[in-house]
């Protein structure tokens, strides 16, 4: 920040940025290397170490050769296993750009220091993940995320790239087409901020707390695709949410796939290896979509443990393998679950893991508004179409992330971007008017938010049918009512956990809605969403994207072609 | 269902009041955690507890805090497994913004000056730099730190040194200074050679005691240590 003794600032001066990036995990810090030298400024509702990216555990993907049974692999068999496990919805050449880009991305983590682990040689090891054959997932351990996170904000911190840490993103700034800026409340100064910027991207993460049962940090609302949806922006796909088949019973904490590629096994109440009826080749290792939905199908046909979940048998690896490869899941499994891998099969059953749709961006991160780009999970190219396979959703966050923000650069260069601040003042207006608002309501916002978690768990998840979408969708709009009237206890803005709860709750709705809208227009079974009712995939009908975009009734939809350029779509088979 | 009393202290650095307990009745069955309870204070008691929290599950490094006097993370306590009546404070050794919401700053300021990123000298070779699985056993322990500052709280020396750079800054540095990739030479050694660097600790441990992931800082220090009086002696490195 520039303050210069004996310059005056006229009433209402507002700095302005070259580019604001939302979102300090591995997709916003990647951006944010690209981008530096520019005036840029990185905006995270956490200290950016304690992003979600944090926790993703089993690996990143890239066809790098290492192992002797991963020898013949190529980018090309990397592409056509991301395109099959996607259900054929990804968009082809934008899958096969993630894959191209995930050897020297993979590389280029390792230079900067990441502690991957390593062959006899000294290279890169490597795992099998779902949805292929060879093992193609490189890892630091069980803790990938980790190690990549703190890798970046290494970087970040060297380049001297301004992060602004607890800071609560609200509105985005749109007028006549173009984006202007963010508005938002620094949650430890407490006060409401606005950012005039030429370019703003937002790397804001997944949506996975608008379900109950989820993996995902507490933090992940959504609210970014929210945001972008209330702007204007088209929102793609949203119906596409990936359940993870191995989460801890009780509290839905990710057992990674890792521990399936290590070996695991995958057993019901009698101790059979059931994945055997439901894809026999791969087995354990088939995409999560088809893992997940066997395991609900054991669950739901009284085969598994009581309570309602399967074992994930780790024990024949051994103290030595499970130690090593595996020290993180073994102290999850034991601070959560209070249970010894080496000596327990690992409660687990099915939860809510990644959100395959997000902000309709291109290749290069653009939206339809101009200015304004996204990249990460809260985006939706789509690389990973219905259902994306394990250890490609890190590498996604740091190919796109770097891509988008090399876009962002040529962007700013080819074009001056005159800012209305006007506009951002107004915004700024609107949100102190919302919390303002707030101050007259009468309903808790926590419990409005559980509601939904439970209607989106119970009614929206492995398996859909139409009844219950249609029931869930108006008990959802009842909601998006209520929330009108919520109250909170203050509405200081510092460091006010409250007052936050109750401005994304209408956000979360709105997702919640746009799922729900999504699910029950699509009349098909494809990759991630199931309807009971309509089992088959529909090729002539649904190869299509879904893409919602704000309307004061409610979301509309229309529907967009796949890039289907390369490869014929083809049952699958695993 | 049972209930459980947790005081938590409060306090914000805007107004002058002394920091004082606050009590909440929080209902719990099923194995809830401390920060599911404190959570639970948030969305139905009082909405202006600060707390921080994101991952829930003992990896983001957030929830630090003490705990009826141990420092430790609160989505890693269960109550199940605390007393009836729980005491709550924020981390020791960092200023307070509000409630259980320390100021880190200077914590991450400290991290940020031993440069915890690979330094090489030769343009990064077309694929991976080799590590053989011996070399990068002699960092295993340091990479797992996630930065949650518990031993930074925990250190004595700390509290009588504000300026002292802390055990988890020197078991970063200790982490590249051990990293068979890095070619930082001793700049970073002697940058740090000093007593409110590695010569700073009495080696109580209590950084070891303290540490959520088993890191052992203590450890990193004194191989620091060893290195820099090799260094003095004019012997041969490495």
């Amino acid at each position: 920040m520039v303050l210069l003794v004996g310059i005056y600032y006229p009433e209402g001066y507002m700095e302005t940025w070259d580019a604001v990036i939302v979102g300090g995990g591995l997709a916003g810090l990647r951006a944010a290397i690209a981008l530096r030298g520019l005036k840029v400024a990185v905006l995270s509702r956490v200290h950016p170490l304690r992003s979600h990216s944090v926790a993703a555990q089993g690996g990143i993907n890239a066809a790098l050769k290492n192992m002797p049974e991963g020898a013949d692999d190529s980018v090309e068999k990397h592409t056509y296993d991301t395109v099959k496990g996607s259900d054929f919805l990804a968009d082809q050449i934008a899958a096969a750009t993630l894959c191209e880009q995930a050897p020297r991305t993979v590389y280029e983590m390792e230079h900067w220091g990441t502690p991957f682990s390593r062959l006899d040689d000294g290279r890169i090891a490597q795992r099998p993940f779902g949805g292929t054959a060879v093992p193609r997932t490189c890892y630091a351990a069980d803790r990938t995320g980790h190690h990549l996170l703190q890798t970046l904000y290494a970087q970040v911190r060297k380049y001297d790239i301004a992060v602004f840490e607890e800071f609560v993103v609200l509105r985005l700034v749109q007028a006549d087409g173009r984006v202007h800026g963010v508005v938002g409340i620094d949650l430890a100064a407490g006060s409401i901020v606005e950012f005039a910027a030429r370019s703003v991207l937002f790397a804001t993460g997944g949506y996975g707390r608008v379900f109950r049962d989820s993996t995902n940090a507490l933090i992940n609302t959504g609210s970014g695709i929210a945001i972008a949806y209330r702007a204007g922006v088209p929102i793609k796909d949203l119906e596409f949410v990936q359940f993870h088949p191995t989460t801890l019973f009780g509290t839905n904490i990710l057992i990674t796939e890792g521990a399936r590629g290590e070996g695991g096994h995958l057993k019901n109440a009698a101790g059979e290896r059931f994945m055997s009826e439901y894809a026999p080749k791969l087995m354990e290792l088939a995409p999560r979509d088809i893992v997940a939905r066997a395991i609900t199908t054991e669950i739901n046909a009284g085969r598994g443990l009581p309570g309602g979940y399967v074992q994930l048998d780790l024990r024949h690896l051994g103290h030595d393998r499970i130690h090593e490869h595996l020290p993180g899941i073994w102290e999850i499994a034991n601070d959560f679950a209070h249970v010894d891998a080496c000596e327990t099969a690992l409660p687990v059953l099915p939860g809510q893991h990644y959100s395959m749709g997000g902000i309709d961006v291109d290749i290069e991160g653009h939206s339809a508004v101009r200015g304004f780009f996204a990249c990460g999970e809260c985006a939706c190219i789509s690389v990973h179409g219905a259902n994306r396979l394990g250890g490609n959703s890190l590498l996604e966050t740091l190919v796109f992330g770097r891509l988008t923000g090399q876009a962002m650069s040529r962007f700013l260069a080819e074009r001056h971007q005159d800012i209305d601040y006007a506009a951002v003042a107004g915004a700024k207006a609107q949100v102190i008017d919302g919390i303002d608002q707030l101050a007259g309501g009468t309903l808790n916002a926590a419990m409005i938010r559980d509601r939904m978690r439970d209607i989106l768990s119970d009614d929206v998840g492995i398996f859909r049918e139409e009844k219950s979408l249609i029931s869930a969708r108006d008990r959802i709009r009842q909601l998006a009512e209520d929330a009108l009237q919520v109250k909170t206890d203050s509405s200081a803005l510092r460091l006010n956990g409250g007052l936050v709860t109750a401005l994304e709750l209408p956000m979360m709705l709105d997702l919640a809605m746009i799922i729900c809208e999504g699910a029950l227009a699509r009349t098909e079974s494809r990759g991630s969403h199931f309807r009971t009712d309509y089992p088959s995939r529909d090729d002539q009908r649904w190869l299509q994207h879904t893409v919602a975009t704000f309307g004061a009734d409610g979301p509309r939809l229309e529907y967009h072609d796949v890039d289907l350029s390369r490869y014929e779509p083809k049952e699958r088979e695993y | 269902m049972t209930e459980s009393l947790i005081h938590v202290l409060r306090s914000d650095e805007k107004d002058n009041a002394e920091p004082a307990f606050v009590s909440f009745a929080v209902p719990h069955e099923n194995d809830m955690t401390l920060l599911a309870a404190l959570l639970w204070i948030q969305d139905n008691l009082d909405g202006t507890l600060a707390v921080r929290y994101s991952c829930r599950g003992a990896v983001c490094g957030s929830c630090a805090m003490v705990i009826n006097g141990d420092i430790g993370l609160a989505c890693r306590a269960h109550m199940r497994d605390l007393p009836v009546e729980v005491f709550v404070e924020p981390l020791p050794n960092l200023p307070i913004h509000k409630d259980l919401v320390v100021d880190m700053t200077r914590f991450w300021d400290s991290w940020a000056r031993v440069r915890p990123y690979l330094i090489r000298l030769d343009e990064a070779p077309e694929k991976e730099t080799l590590q053989t699985p011996a070399q990068r056993d002699r960092i295993e322990q340091f990479i797992n730190c996630m930065l949650c500052a518990c031993c930074y709280s925990a250190c004595p020396l700390q509290r009588r040194n504000p300026e002292y750079m802390g055990p988890a800054a020197l078991a970063a540095l200790a982490r590249f200074e051990n990293d068979s990739r890095d070619r930082r030479g001793g700049d970073s050694l002697k940058e740090a050679s000093h007593d409110s660097g590695i010569w700073g600790c009495r080696a109580v441990f209590r950084c070891i005691d303290a540490c959520p992931r088993s890191v052992r800082p203590a450890d990193g220090i004194a191989q620091l240590r060893t290195r820099a009086l090799k260094d003095l002696l004019g012997r041969k490195k490495r």
